[in-house]
């Protein structure tokens, strides 16, 4: 299994994702944003954490429009595996991939601790190895995670089983405490907390492991 | 010419720091503000000085990246330089 972390300027949880892909199984390329295109053979890319372009404009706006963008739009035109984490949800967001806009938190303060989440759904690839319902604790870091949908999109992703993740109590204002969502065909997931800090046991969490490890064993090449 | 480009929120769509600078009006003691909704402008220099032409283009600009559509709107406003 072969993973993608895209890296922009301002990118900082993208070795930590390619930690996390590794220990799950995956080979890990780094690939720099003004590429064209992805490795060969890639079946996952990842979208790091972080603060690219310095959030300017939006967050995840500036991002969203590199170069290497229109190879991950390729890749889940394909049918590809993507993740989006924290900023790589706002970045996924920015580029349509996935419905929906994240917002200043509701309390205007940046949010860095572990929060419990209910996993929504174990209908994908990437949760799969959760009950549906269970509770797990991933750390969030974020100022801008309040995610935002129209009435129609949310009623389709809860129509379409499409939420993959609930904040336990709420965070930040976000609609229907939504943490994390799919595309439509269940491939491209974005979340703003971050299961790539809580996959090591001696790092204190290890709730994230199953997500990567689920993700692995998936195995489709687009 | 300039383009001036103003983004604001999308009426309905929640403002917290709109709301946070009305608060901070209140304990200023400035009554009577009901609400404040904060937004940005974008100011441009265009090479262009056909006006058609240039609100076309950076029409194109606002929903190529310089608004996010979701949430937000735009207008447009041009003046020759």
């Amino acid at each position: 299994m072969k993973a993608a972390v895209l890296v922009f300027p301002g990118s900082n949880c993208d070795r930590d994702l390619a930690v996390a892909f590794r220990q799950a199984g995956f080979e890990v390329d780094m690939v720099w944003h003004k590429e064209t295109d992805l490795p060969s053979g890639v079946d996952v890319v990842g979208v790091p954490g972080g603060f690219s372009y310095g959030d300017y404009l939006r967050s995840g706006a500036i991002a969203a429009r590199s170069p290497i963008i229109s190879a991950l739009r390729g890749h889940a035109d394909r049918g590809g595996y993507a993740i989006g984490i924290c900023n790589g949800f706002q970045v996924l967001t920015e580029t349509g991939l996935l419905p929906g806009a994240l917002m200043r938190n509701a309390g205007l303060k940046f949010i860095c601790k572990p929060v419990a989440l209910t996993v929504a759904t174990a209908a994908s690839d990437f949760t799969c190895r959760y009950q549906a319902g269970a509770e797990v604790v991933f750390p969030v870091a974020h100022h801008d995670g309040n995610y935002v949908v129209t009435d129609d999109t949310l009623a389709a992703l809860r129509g379409e089983d499409r939420v993959a993740f609930r904040y336990a109590e709420d965070l930040n204002g976000s609609t229907d405490r939504i943490a994390g969502v799919l595309s439509e065909n269940r491939r491209v997931l974005g979340l703003m907390p971050h299961p790539e800090r809580a996959a090591d046991a001696a790092l204190g969490m290890s709730d994230g492991t199953a997500l990567f490890a689920a993700l692995a064993s998936a195995g489709v090449t687009a | 010419m300039k383009a001036r480009v103003h983004v604001m929120l999308k009426a309905g769509v929640l403002d917290p720091q709109g709301e946070a600078v009305r608060h901070a009006l209140g304990s200023l003691g400035f009554e009577g503000v009901d609400a404040v909704r904060q937004g940005k402008v974008i100011e441009l220099d265009l090479t262009e000085t056909d006006p058609a032409k240039a609100e076309a283009e950076v029409t194109r600009m606002c929903e190529a990246l310089l608004a996010n559509t979701v949430i937000e709107r735009y207008d447009v406003e041009l003046e020759a330089s």
